[in-house]
């Protein structure tokens, strides 16, 4: 089978000429040299609830060596950042990224009355509600619907996977998810699909068929917009060999292209380290930074890495103290980790984690994970936080 | 009334009340009154009809294993290998289960009840990673479905799975837990505004001792029930959990709330507001019956006028099962199913939250359309999937283990997906009447009116089925 067509055997030919009424006017159509300057957020989602403690280790700490007898990182292999803090051995490609000063470490980021479900706790964080509140917008998605500048076009936003997170679901727009602009491209132009968009004025009055013809409409312009525009690229930066890095790889090629794109979204999963943690973490923090690297230093050969900034969070944190299978179980609050080529505060951003001071062996957090939402949406988003957050949060001084 | 109209309607009553009708059923149901129609729909099914698939007593032997494992501080390799394998077990027994839901709802000859099944699975929405409350609360809803609201709302609330999803297991005396009297009046019976804080506070001390046993039925622990004096709604007493749900049955609201719930999810997104008044006088005339609410809904007039009929977005398991049905499509490696479930963002058993899925035009984003609009090349042609899909959160544990073994494979090199499905063709295709033309078979598989350039599309059509795959991948067929 070809997999170009969406069926066996069509016998479709595209023909005649595209009619679309001007609510639903192709992309194409629209002006899109409105912006000058272009900054970029990246999302990096690592899925599981990654266990900050072993990540950036509190090696100065006591605490930390009681309460983890067999999977604490010895003093002599971390990577010391200052007297207290260091970063995993396993994170050694992030080194010179932090000695650039392009990075940020934020501590203790959660939120109040924390859940521990994965699920649940990711949908808080995606969505940005309160604990008990229940959101079925994600709060990228509630920028996109905020009617800012660029948020017109659904590409604005773009996940690089095969399915959309919450995150990015607005109430009227939703970003777009893809991992291959050509594969897209060609199941845009298969024949099959092109014919269901001709002649199309019939239905249009009726929502909800209205509104599939609408995204359809819109996902051939973005597959094409996308595809010719980041196609001419080509990248001269090498990448390690891995899901995650190809990832990064193909938004680094979409910024770089100069996709009019304002938000990108990229997860790395597997963090859920119950059993035999010291492994299993170290693989992908090695993963997670060495292809970080490569795409932070491939921005700045592109002088691009001024106009982005990324961040990384995870839905929790890890309890202080391990289990007893060489693991953690789900804890609370968790660092987060911001990147970028103008950052205002650069290394640790606040204190270290108190150990001493836990709410029934957990770490209290220390500022509102929408704080840092917040930040971003007013200092580098444009937008006023409370619009999207559905009440103010108070900035933060990393950016 | 003509022929042609009743044949409309009852398509759209099963379209609505069930995952759409054959042909055949179709013809000899349009002969009929619509009344009688629904009546035969609201029948109860003389079979047994639960789920049995998970074996009650070989949950309860590895729950007890696994309650000793856990309490017990140093495990061997062994225990903790045994401890592994029994989360490995419950998490395939969980998809099978799954499985054998969606299998049921390809079958059923209760669609209707399977429909309200689904419907009451959104409503009380619940995770729980043990597969025996799982299919425990499933039963429930499908058994309780279509009888007494009351009944049915009481299950749910003394159900392991609910108790544990929403933390009554930790509402005792002195420390009430909140989570499940919040989420009782917020989502379950009566809507947001129309309860106090004071009013959750008050009616989780009500709730303070329901509680489940090692072996899974419902306890309640007198010793940990709050007997204090509780004021709730207005009301004093020393209410228990039973009394906290009558007082809320008393209020008109809770049948406001679910009416509405029930319009957008079986006639319309948008509520109408006279109509839904209509269905809740009737709901709560008839003390919560839910046949009684049913079958208002489906013999009023305006169920069946234009603005009703072809206008809603299916949702992922409309859509898969309605696919499945209409087609006898028989699913070699039914793990597909649940890959389907999950990159359609409608994983059945794992609600994004408690607030159950949102619905409507929230199921459709670029890629899920396109997607939506390649599956039934896939499933009908036997295609490849080039789509691999999130990883459920909960399922993370499992891949930070998978992940040591495959530490250097290559996730490019691994092999295409083939959903690896038949379509009975000839059984679907004796289905239809001798000589039907392709524009009749794309009239009857379609919901939605047809427009001119439908019409011309298929016109051409030699084939019934290349026209069929045609219009099931046409965006018009994900509406009902």
């Amino acid at each position: 089978m070809n997999r170009r067509n969406f069926l066996r055997n069509t016998g479709f030919v595209a023909a005649g000429s595209l009619f679309v009424p001007a609510f639903m006017k192709p992309l194409e159509a629209m002006a899109l040299d409105e912006l000058s300057l272009y900054k970029n957020l990246v999302v990096v989602q690592l899925s599981g609830g990654n266990d900050g403690l072993n990540t950036v280790v509190p090696f100065g700490n006591d605490i930390y060596y009681q309460k983890r007898k067999n999977i604490a990182i010895k003093p002599e292999e971390v990577i010391k950042l200052n007297d207290m803090q260091s970063l995993n051995p396993n994170m050694q490609a992030l080194q010179e990224i932090y000695d650039q000063g392009w990075m940020t470490i934020i501590n203790d980021v959660g939120y109040p009355n924390p859940d521990r479900s994965h699920f649940r706790s990711m949908d808080i964080w995606q969505t940005g509600s309160d604990s008990n509140q229940f959101l079925s917008t994600g709060w990228i998605g509630r920028y996109l619907d905020s009617n800012c500048q660029t948020c017109k076009f659904p590409y604005t936003a773009i996940e690089v996977d095969d399915s959309l997170s919450l995150a990015m679901k607005g109430q009227t727009k939703k970003g777009i998810a893809l991992k291959d602009p050509a594969a897209l491209f060609r199941n845009t132009n298969d024949p099959f699909f092109k014919s269901m968009l001709q002649n199309d004025k019939e239905h249009l009055d009726e929502d909800n068929l209205g509104y599939l013809y609408k995204t359809m409409i819109e996902t051939q312009s973005s597959a094409s917009y996308i595809q010719n525009t980041s196609k001419i690229y080509k990248s001269q930066a090498v990448y390690p060999q891995s899901g995650f890095s190809n990832q990064l790889k193909t938004v680094s090629k979409f910024i770089s292209s100069g996709l009019k794109t304002r938000v990108y979204y990229v997860s790395l999963s597997g963090f859920d380290t119950h059993v035999n943690q010291l492994n299993q973490q170290g693989n992908l923090l090695k993963q997670y930074s060495e292809g970080m690297s490569a795409f932070l230093k491939d921005l700045k050969s592109n002088n691009k890495l001024d106009d982005t900034l990324v961040v990384t969070f995870s839905e929790f944190g890890r309890r202080v103290e391990q289990n007893a299978s060489n693991g953690t179980d789900h804890g609370t609050a968790n660092n987060m980790f911001v990147f970028g080529g103008r950052l205002k505060k650069q290394g640790i951003f606040n204190a270290a984690p108190n150990l001493s001071d836990l709410d029934t062996g957990d770490l209290k957090y220390q500022l509102d994970f929408r704080q840092v939402y917040g930040t971003i949406l007013d200092k580098w988003l444009d937008v006023n936080n409370a619009d999207i957050l559905n009440k103010k949060f108070n900035t933060l001084d990393f950016i | 009334m003509s022929a042609k109209d009743n044949f409309s309607k009852v398509k759209h009553l099963y379209n609505r009340a069930g995952f759409g009708i054959s042909y055949p059923e179709l013809n000899k149901l349009s002969k009929k009154n619509i009344s009688k129609v629904v009546d035969g729909l609201l029948e109860e099914p003389k079979k047994d009809y639960a789920i049995t698939l998970v074996n009650d007593t070989e949950s309860r032997r590895q729950m007890l294993v696994q309650s000793g494992l856990y309490a017990k501080k140093d495990l061997t390799d062994d225990e903790k290998k045994m401890r592994r394998e029994i989360v490995q077990m419950q998490n395939k027994v969980s998809r099978d289960l799954n499985i054998a839901w969606v299998s049921k709802m390809i079958n059923t000859e209760s669609p209707l009840r399977e429909k309200m099944t689904l419907f009451w699975h959104g409503h009380f929405a619940c995770r729980n990673n043990n597969p025996m409350y799982a299919q425990q609360l499933n039963n429930i809803q499908r058994q309780h479905g279509l009888g007494s609201f009351r009944t049915l709302l009481v299950e749910v609330s003394k159900s392991p799975a609910m108790l544990q999803y929403l933390n009554n297991q930790q509402n005792k005396k002195g420390k009430p837990n909140e989570n499940f009297a919040r989420e009782l009046m917020e989502l379950f019976t009566l809507g947001r505004g129309n309860y106090t804080e004071n009013d959750i506070k008050e009616s989780a001390r009500s709730f303070t001792g329901w509680s489940y046993d090692k072996d899974g039925a419902f306890i309640f622990r007198k010793t940990q029930h709050d007997d204090g004096t509780k004021t709730f709604f207005g009301k004093i007493g020393n209410f228990e959990g039973e009394n906290i749900i009558d007082i809320i049955l008393e209020k008109p609201e809770t049948a406001t709330f679910i009416s509405k719930k029930v319009y957008k999810f079986f006639v319309n997104d948008n509520p109408n507001d006279a109509h839904i008044k209509e269905l809740a006088d009737h709901f709560y005339n008839s003390k919560y019956n839910i046949s009684e609410l049913m079958r208002k809904l489906f013999t009023s007039e305006w169920f069946y006028n234009p603005e009703n009929v072809g206008t809603k977005i299916k949702s992922p398991a409309e859509f898969l099962i309605g696919l499945s049905r209409e087609f006898f499509v028989t699913y070699n490696k039914p793990q597909v199913l649940i890959q389907l479930q999950s990159s359609l963002g409608q994983y059945l058993f794992n609600p994004p939250n408690v607030a159950g899925w949102p619905g409507g035009q929230n199921w459709i984003d670029s890629s899920s359309l396109m997607l939506r609009m390649r599956i039934p090349s896939l499933v009908l042609n036997d295609g490849e999937i080039d789509f691999s899909g999130k990883a459920d959160p909960e399922d993370e544990a499992v891949i930070a283990l998978s992940r040591i073994a495959t530490t250097n494979a290559n996730s490019n090199n691994k092999p295409k997906s083939y959903v690896n499905a038949q379509a009975d063709w000839p059984k679907f295709l004796d289905t239809l009447p001798k000589g039907l033309s392709p524009l009749a078979l794309t009239e009857f598989l379609l919901q939605p009116k047809l427009n001119d350039k439908i019409t011309k599309m298929v016109s051409d059509n030699k084939g019934l089925r290349s026209t069929a795959v045609e219009i099931t991948s046409m965006p018009e067929y994900q509406l009902c």
